[in-house]
């Protein structure tokens, strides 16, 4: 599927989403910002659940990942709040952090060989002890409320990272983020440690059998992924200007973070973006809906609000039964065959 | 009818787009006791998981005293009258004695009988009594498959099914477990029993059959395999 | 508060004794369904979450008696049990078992946002309240000391309908050697059904029994949900009895770190002790199903 040489299709998509913010401008002038929010979302959202992916196609399914964008988020504010130091150094603080919690918690359970159940619950607990940390140092965090990082000069300062008030700026650094999330992928896509891993999550003692170190390439990937979900994490309070251990830590997100990128399709480079994409938008949509529509509105009254959940969670039992490569990696998969098929 | 309980017909069975048996025929009449012999992987066991219905067949036919197994869900077979000790034993480790034998008269047709046939039971192995309460588990090979039949003896069978009840276990045990065999013969059993302990199986029964690669090569009387110089050879070592 | 050997700290162990026995028998019914089955309802607390606001709605919206309401909370999620295994467990049984545990990790989110259409986001409460009981300088609430005496006979009961009846021996059986059932003339997809329904069943009578203890809101299963499986996985997930004493460890380290530091505190101290736990010994202290 993946050429060394650039797919012409990547160059023209990205020089669409690079024009998009100035079409957008053009066309909408009075809600633009509205459009970019909701592009800017998608992107660092697609980041970290690519991240996730990079665990979870290897069955390495990780209900923890909220810990690391949580850690990512909180440890970058914290610096700045109280320590006053910038995030240039702040992220890469937090990131290391992430990583290392990753690692201290990933490597006695892959020496154990924690799989399957097991691991999906203790990951799951591990999302749930930092929330629970978060909120036990409410003096610092705001507890369960959350807190804000301090404003800097006008909110735009590459001292502070901070580029709420201009959009546009935002959605080019959220977009170069994503573009970043896109090359690792690609990256470990096309490295040995993918057949390594791939083979261990057949089949451990054979890949144990042919001379793979199953246990470190589980660690490098597992690096790989609580940090780029620690660095998203950490984008985001930036963007938002705001963080709750319910917004970006906790198991809330670490569940949105699992079915978003299974929904997408995690098996496909773009599968987590797509994930991302119809998360926001069927969210987006049924809200735009049910407030143009005085009958929805009339008929479900202030409960529409989670209406878009209900509809969501009815999906991923379809996707998971019917569909367990997600839209993206199903429609591909038809494509092909499709494709295929007219060939001969 | 002429007598026959067990009738399968050209009965073919498979695992995937793995063939294991072929055109198998053979018939087990009321009262009889059959051997199936043959080397490992022959398809001995397979045979006897598609007549109890954990395996179902591709094609063919097979009756159980009329009633078409083929159409009866595997849950059900056994009340047909049919038992299947199964290869291993299987009993549940962690369940008692008492409770595994419970468990083989789980069946509707069964449960209504269920302290009668207990009694039965250990009227006829006293050491199942003695250790009603013990996990099953943690008993002797030779009790575990004493066990195994008690169970299959809770559901008031016509036919029971043996696969290898001599696996696994020491000389002197072997002899016991073809004593067994002789007794719930003696109860008056129809006994199907798998086997590749060919020298032993053979005093026991009264006719056989000898399977190689899925198919029914040979077939009489238990007195004219033991005579048959190529099963001397091949599975007696002689 | 300090952490002295005083009487508050007998005060927050008996405390913790009283709340191990709710969080025994909600660990219960999520280690039967996967003992049996070999399926982790992620979404086992938001069953619970169902129940509550079940006896919630016909308590005080419809106005039965507490009793009649608590008995048709337990039949409703019972029900739910059923229609979670038959609509969306057992299409997937053949499949990977994570796609078991994420498939009902769609219901949890499909539960919390019907709980919010239909009742809102407020915190709710059926305001039964039996008073406390006073001891030796220690206060207890009647409702968590009937609570603890509940739990215990209803594990009580199911540990008889285990022992003596043959579908429960069955239920036991199933868990041992699946594939073997068929011999047994078992129907293991009734096995499974009596044993989802037996699964919500647990998940209605620990909601009757929380509902005298806790506010009612959606998000109620993401707050104990956790425990929950923390206490599954410790006591190994399958392993009633183990379920049954990692809830009094769990328990422990929840009030007495309450108790000492703050309640958080006394929560992330006990995630904390599970996972060193859990490398220690990966198939949890009393072993359980791989």
């Amino acid at each position: 599927m993946m050429k060394a040489r650039i797919n012409p299709g990547y160059v023209i998509g990205l020089a669409a989403l690079i024009i998009f913010p100035f079409v957008v401008t053009a066309l909408f002038p009075s809600s633009d910002k509205y459009y970019l929010h909701l592009a800017i979302q998608i992107l660092l959202w697609s980041f970290i659940y690519t991240g996730w992916a990079l665990m979870g196609r290897f069955g390495l399914t990780s209900l923890g990942h909220g810990a690391f964008t949580g850690v990512g988020a909180y440890v970058t504010v914290m610096l700045w709040n109280y320590a006053g130091l910038t995030p240039l150094i702040g992220i890469p603080i937090a990131v290391i952090l992430a990583v290392a919690l990753g690692l201290v918690v990933g490597y006695p359970c892959f020496r154990q060989r924690i799989t399957g159940h097991y691991f999906a619950l203790l990951t799951l607990a591990l999302a749930e002890f930092v929330r629970l940390c978060i909120v036990g140092l409410r003096e610092y965090t705001g507890g369960s409320l959350g807190t804000q990082p301090h404003r800097y000069g006008d909110g735009i300062s590459l001292y502070a990272v901070q580029f709420e008030p201009n959009r546009v700026l935002a959605y080019f650094v959220a977009l170069a983020i994503w573009v970043i999330g896109l090359y690792i992928w690609h990256r470990v896509d096309r490295s040995m440690d993918r057949y390594a891993l791939e083979a261990a999550s057949q089949d451990e003692d054979a890949a144990a059998s042919v001379g793979i170190d199953v246990t470190r390439e589980k660690l490098k990937i597992t690096a790989l992924s609580s940090g780029m979900c620690a660095f998203g994490g950490a984008i985001f309070g930036q963007y938002q200007m705001y963080i709750g251990p319910d917004t970006v830590a906790g198991l809330g997100v670490s569940l949105s973070i699992v079915f978003a990128s299974i929904a997408g399709g995690i098996y496909v480079m773009l599968g987590p973006t797509f994930g991302a994409f119809f998360t926001q938008m069927l969210a987006e949509t049924l809200r735009v809906a049910i407030q143009g529509s005085e009958t929805l509105k009339g008929l479900l009254g202030s409960s529409a609000l989670a209406l878009d959940m209900a509809i969501y969670g009815a999906l991923l039992v379809f996707f998971i039964i019917y569909m367990p490569k997600g839209i993206l990696g199903t429609a591909l998969e038809w494509l092909e065959k499709r494709k295929s098929r007219y060939r001969r | 009818m002429s007598g026959a309980m067990l009738e399968l017909e050209n009965v073919s069975a498979g695992y995937g787009h793995f063939q294991a048996l072929f055109n198998v025929s053979m018939r087990v009449d009321a009262g009889e006791a059959v051997a199936v012999i043959g080397s490992n992987g022959a398809g001995k066991t397979t045979l006897l998981r598609v007549i109890s219905g954990l395996l179902p067949a591709t094609s063919g036919k097979m009756t159980m005293e009329g009633i078409d197994l083929r159409r009866t869900p595997p849950h059900k077979i056994i009340e047909a009258g049919i038992a299947h000790v199964p290869e291993n034993r299987r009993l549940f480790p962690r369940l008692t004695v008492e409770e595994n034998l419970r468990m083989g008269a789980y069946a509707k047709s069964a449960r209504a009988h269920f302290q009668e046939r207990l009694d039965y039971v250990y009227g006829l192995f006293p050491r199942l009594k003695e250790r009603r309460n013990q996990l099953a588990g943690t008993m002797s090979g030779g009790e575990q498959q004493m066990c195994a039949i008690g169970r299959a003896l809770m559901s008031k069978p016509k036919l029971i099914l043996l696969d290898e009840p001599s696996m696994g276990l020491a000389p002197v045990i072997v002899a016991q477990v073809f004593d067994l065999v002789r007794r719930i013969r003696s109860e008056g059993y129809t006994v199907l029993i798998v086997e590749q302990n060919v020298a032993q199986v053979l005093k026991v029964v009264d006719r056989a059959y000898l399977i190689e690669v899925g198919r029914v090569e040979k077939s009489g009387s238990a007195a004219e395999m033991l005579a048959s110089d190529d099963i001397r050879k091949a599975y007696m070592g002689i | 508060m300090d952490c002295a050997l005083d009487i508050f700290f007998l005060e927050a162990v008996l405390n913790g004794v009283l709340l191990a026995g709710l969080l025994a028998l909600l660990a219960l019914g999520l280690n039967l369904v996967f003992g049996v089955i070999d399926v982790v309802w992620i979404c086992y607390a938001e069953l619970v979450m169902v129940g509550m606001y079940a006896i919630f709605y016909f308590y005080k919206m419809v106005g039965l008696p507490i009793p009649l309401a608590m008995l048709l909370g337990v039949l409703i999620v019972a029900l739910a049990g059923i229609i979670l295994h038959v609509v969306v467990i057992r299409p997937v049984l053949d499949t990977p078992p994570i796609n078991q545990l994420l498939v009902t990790g769609g219901v949890l989110f499909f539960l919390q946002a019907a709980a919010t259409m239909a009742f809102g986001i407020d915190f709710r409460n059926i305001g039964v309240q039996f008073g406390s009981v006073s001891f030796a300088d220690m206060y207890f609430s009647w409702n968590r000391i009937i609570t603890f005496v509940v739990a215990l006979v209803i594990m009580f009961c199911l540990w008889l309908f285990l022992r003596r009846t043959f579908i429960g021996t069955a239920i036991r059986a199933v868990s041992q050697d699946r594939h073997v059932m068929p011999l047994m003339g078992v129907d293991t997809r009734q096995v499974y059904l009596v044993t989802s329904a037996i699964g919500g069943g647990l998940a209605g009578l620990a909601a009757s029994l929380m509902v005298l203890q806790f506010d009612i809101y959606p998000q109620i299963g993401l707050q104990f949900g956790p425990l929950v499986f923390m206490i599954c996985v410790l006591g190994g997930l399958g392993n009633m009895v183990g379920g049954f004493i990692a809830a009094f460890i769990i328990a422990q380290f929840i009030t007495i770190g309450g108790s000492c530091f703050a309640t958080e505190w006394g929560y992330a101290i006990a995630f904390l002790f599970f996972m060193v736990m859990i490398f220690l010994r990966p198939r949890g202290l009393f072993g359980g199903k791989a």
